[in-house]
C-alpha cells in the first residue's frame, strides 16, 4: 500500500473516534443546567468536557494526517452529516436520565476497551491520546455503571425506565464491535484492535452489570448499522444544525 | 456539625432579651472574629444570612441557564470547552453556597422549594435573554465583573462558612471575567457583523449590569444593619461607582460605545458620572415581569420534577444496600 | 427508613501527600460511593486533591461552644508547654 492510501485510511480511522467523542460531548452538554440533582449536573458537565477534550486532540491529529490544512474546528463544524463517522448509538437523544445513562454505559463499555487497546497502538500519537483518555473513561464508566445499578435496583419506576432505555438502545450496540474495511485495515497495520475481539469482554461486562441491576438483557439480536459509513438516524441532522450554526451563518470569522 | 438538624441554640428569642449575648456577639464581630455555625447569633443575623446566601446560591444556579443556552452552539471547540467549564463552575458555586446556607439550619430542599415557589429571589440579571454569542462575552465581562466586585468584600464576611465559600468562589471566578472579555475582544476585532454583535450585546447588558448592585443607598433597606454585622463592607452605590470606573476604559479599549449619553469623566472627583438608572425596569423584573422570568423558573421546575424519580431511586437503592449490609 | 432526600456528607481533602485531610465543605449524595464521586467533581476540579474522605454529617460529634470555658481555657495558662517559655542562654546551640 502506498503512503497516500495509508494516510487516507488513518485519517478515516482517527476521525471516526473523534466523531464519537464530539457527538457524545455535544449530547452531554445539553444536560448542563437540567440535571436531576445539582451534583449530578456537575458530573455530566465533567464528562462532556472530557469528551470535547478528546475530540479536539483527535481532530487536530486527523487534520495533520490529512495535510490539507483543516483545523479541529473545520472538521467539527464544516462537515455535513454524511461525512460524520460516529456510531448511531452516541447520536441518540438524551431522553430521560435513564436513557442517557444507558447510552453512556453501553458506549463506554466499548470505548474503554477500544482505548485500552489503542494505548498500545503502533501509532504513537494515537497511543498517547488513548492513554490519556483511558483514565477519563474508566472513571466515567465506574460512575455510569453505578447509576445503571441504582436505577435498575431502585424503585419500580426507575427499573421500568432503565429497562426501557436498555431495550430501546440495544439495536445500536452491534455496530461498535463489527469490523468494516477501515477497522480491518487498522487491525492489520497494528494501529487498532480487531473490533470483534472486544465483544466477549463487552458482553461479560454488560451482562454482569445488568444482572446486578436486576435488568434483563434484551432478546432482540437485530442490529442497526450505518454510522461508520455516514448513514445516520434523523437525530443527527438536528444535532449538527445546532452545533454548527455559528460557523455556517458567519463563515470565515475568528471566534 | 453542618447538618440540617443543627441546634438553633435558642436564638429564636428576641435579641433584646439576651443583652449580654448580643453584646458579646457584636464585640466578636467588631474585633473581626468569625462567627461559626454553633455560636450564638441574633435571629435577625441568621435570617439575613440565610436570605443573602440562598439568593446568591439561587443566582448561580439560575445563571447557568442563559449561558447554558450556548454550550451546544459555541462557535469553536475551545469556546465550547471553556463555556462548559465555566457553567460547571457556576453549579459548583451554587453548591458551595447551599452548603454554607445549610450550616445555618435550613435544608437544601427548603431552599430549592423557596426558589421554585418564587418566595426566594435571585439576581434579576438572569431574567434577560442571551440572544447572540456576544451575550456570552458580555455576561462574562460585565455580569461576572459586577459579581466579582460584590463578592470580593464578602470573602471577609463575619460568618465563617460564607466567607470560606466566597474565598473559593472568587478564586475560580476571575477566569470567568477574563474569558468573557476575550470573547468581546475577538468579536470587536472581527468582521463587521461580529462588531455589531458585540456592540448590541453591550447595549443590552450595560444597564442591567449596573442594576446588579441593587437599589441606591437611599432606598436600600438592609445596608446599615448588614454593614454593622460585617456581612457587607461597601454600599451599593460605592460598588456601582467602582464598577463603572473600571469598566468604561475596558469598553473604550474594545472600541465599543457605552450606551449612556450622560457618561462623562469628572476630573475633580476622579470618577465617571453616569446617567439615571431606570429603577422602574429593575422593580418590574424583580416582580417577575422581566423578559425571561417565567422561562427560568419553568426550566428549574422541570429539572426538579423530572429528576424526582432519579433522586428517589438512588435513595431507595441506598436503603436496600444498607439493609443488605445489616443482614449480612 | 424511607428517605426521599439525599443526606448531607462532609468532605475532607488531602491537597498533597504529606498534608492531612482538611474539611472543605459538604454535599448531598444518596450513598457514600456517590458522595465520593461528587466530592471529586465538586472539590477537585482544579487538581486540589490527591485523596478524599467523605462522612455522613450526622456521624460527626462536635463540642458545644457553651463548653468552651471548661474545654479550652484551662490550657491557656499552661504557658510552660510552649518552647518560647524557656530562656536559652547565648552561646548554647542545638537546643
Amino acid at each position: 500500500m502506498t503512503e497516500a492510501t495509508n494516510n487516507e485510511q488513518l485519517f478515516e480511522y482517527v476521525v471516526r473516534i473523534a466523531d464519537n467523542a464530539l457527538v457524545t460531548g455535544q449530547r452531554l452538554g445539553e444536560w448542563v443546567g437540567h440535571g436531576p440533582e445539582l451534583e449530578e449536573d456537575l458530573a455530566l458537565a465533567n464528562f462532556a468536557l472530557d469528551y470535547i477534550g478528546q475530540a479536539r486532540a483527535l481532530y487536530t491529529y486527523a487534520g495533520e494526517i490529512e495535510g490539507a490544512g483543516r483545523s479541529e474546528d473545520d472538521l467539527a463544524f464544516l462537515r455535513d452529516s454524511h461525512e460524520f463517522r460516529n456510531v448511531l448509538l452516541v447520536e441518540q437523544p438524551n431522553g430521560d436520565f435513564a436513557q442517557t445513562i444507558a447510552r453512556q454505559f453501553l458506549f463506554e463499555a466499548y470505548y474503554l476497551r477500544l482505548l485500552d487497546a489503542l494505548a498500545s497502538s503502533n501509532d504513537e500519537r494515537l497511543a498517547a491520546i488513548a492513554a490519556r483518555a483511558v483514565k477519563e473513561i474508566r472513571y466515567h464508566l465506574r460512575h455510569t455503571r453505578q447509576w445503571v445499578i441504582r436505577l435498575g435496583d431502585g424503585t419500580g419506576e426507575s427499573q421500568r425506565r432503565m429497562q426501557d432505555a436498555i431495550d430501546r438502545l440495544w439495536q445500536y450496540t452491534g455496530e461498535m464491535c463489527t469490523a468494516d474495511d477501515i477497522d480491518s485495515w487498522a487491525a492489520e497495520s497494528g494501529i487498532g484492535p480487531v473490533p470483534e475481539s472486544l465483544r466477549d469482554d463487552w458482553n461479560a461486562f454488560v451482562d454482569d452489570a445488568l444482572s446486578e441491576a436486576t435488568l434483563a438483557r434484551p432478546g432482540n439480536e437485530w442490529m442497526a448499522s450505518g454510522g461508520k459509513e455516514g448513514r445516520h438516524t434523523e437525530h443527527h441532522g438536528y444535532l449538527l444544525a445546532e452545533m454548527q450554526f455559528l460557523q455556517r451563518a458567519y463563515p470565515n470569522s475568528t471566534w | 456539625m453542618y447538618t440540617q438538624g443543627l441546634d438553633q441554640r435558642g436564638d429564636g428569642k428576641a435579641a433584646a432579651d439576651r443583652p449580654e449575648l448580643l453584646a458579646r456577639f457584636q464585640e466578636k464581630v467588631d474585633a473581626e472574629e468569625k462567627i461559626e455555625p454553633k455560636d450564638w447569633m441574633p435571629a435577625e443575623y441568621r435570617k439575613t444570612l440565610v436570605r443573602q446566601i440562598s439568593q446568591h446560591a439561587h443566582s448561580e444556579i439560575v445563571g447557568m441557564l442563559p449561558e447554558g443556552n450556548w454550550i451546544t452552539r459555541a462557535p469553536t471547540l475551545k469556546r465550547k470547552a471553556i463555556l462548559l467549564a465555566k457553567v460547571q463552575d457556576e453549579a459548583g458555586h451554587g453548591l458551595y453556597l447551599y452548603s454554607a446556607a445549610e450550616t445555618l439550619g435550613v435544608s437544601r430542599d427548603e431552599l430549592v422549594e423557596q426558589l421554585l415557589t418564587g418566595k426566594a429571589k435571585y439576581s434579576s440579571i438572569f431574567n434577560y435573554p442571551t440572544l447572540t454569542w456576544a451575550d456570552i462575552g458580555a455576561i462574562g465581562w460585565l455580569v461576572d465583573g459586577a459579581a466579582i466586585m460584590n463578592q470580593i468584600p464578602l470573602c471577609r464576611c463575619s460568618y465563617g462558612p460564607y466567607a470560606r465559600a466566597m474565598v473559593r468562589i472568587c478564586k475560580e471566578e476571575s477566569f470567568h471575567q477574563r474569558q468573557g472579555y476575550e470573547i468581546m475582544l475577538m468579536l470587536s476585532r472581527g468582521t463587521d457583523a461580529q462588531k455589531d454583535m458585540a456592540q448590541d450585546a453591550l447595549n443590552r447588558w450595560w444597564w442591567p449590569s449596573l442594576m446588579m448592585f441593587g437599589p441606591g443607598d437611599a432606598d436600600s433597606k438592609h445596608t446599615a444593619q448588614s454593614m454593622a454585622w460585617k456581612i457587607k463592607r461597601f454600599t451599593n452605590d460605592e460598588l456601582r461607582q467602582k464598577f463603572v470606573d473600571v469598566t468604561v476604559p475596558q469598553a473604550e479599549f474594545l472600541g465599543l460605545k457605552v450606551p449612556d449619553p450622560d457618561l462623562r469623566w469628572n476630573e475633580e472627583t476622579g470618577h465617571y458620572e453616569f446617567g439615571e438608572i431606570d429603577w422602574e425596569e429593575f422593580y418590574q423584573v424583580l416582580k417577575g415581569n422581566g423578559p425571561c422570568n417565567r422561562e427560568r423558573l419553568e426550566a428549574r421546575q422541570k429539572a426538579h420534577d423530572e429528576g424526582a424519580w432519579v433522586r428517589e431511586a438512588a435513595a431507595a437503592y441506598a436503603d436496600k444496600q444498607a439493609r443488605r449490609r445489616a443482614a449480612a | 427508613m424511607d428517605r426521599k432526600h439525599w443526606p448531607l456528607f462532609e468532605v475532607f481533602i488531602r491537597s498533597r501527600a504529606g498534608l492531612s485531610h482538611r474539611h472543605v465543605g459538604s454535599l448531598h449524595a444518596a450513598d457514600a460511593d456517590m458522595a465520593l464521586d461528587h466530592a471529586r467533581d465538586l472539590y477537585t476540579r482544579r487538581s486540589e486533591g490527591v485523596s478524599i474522605w467523605v462522612i455522613d454529617s450526622k456521624s460527626i460529634v462536635a463540642s458545644d461552644p457553651d463548653d468552651n470555658p471548661e474545654l479550652f481555657e484551662p490550657a491557656e495558662d499552661k504557658i510552660y508547654r510552649h518552647p518560647t517559655f524557656y530562656e536559652v542562654p547565648d552561646g548554647v546551640e542545638n537546643l
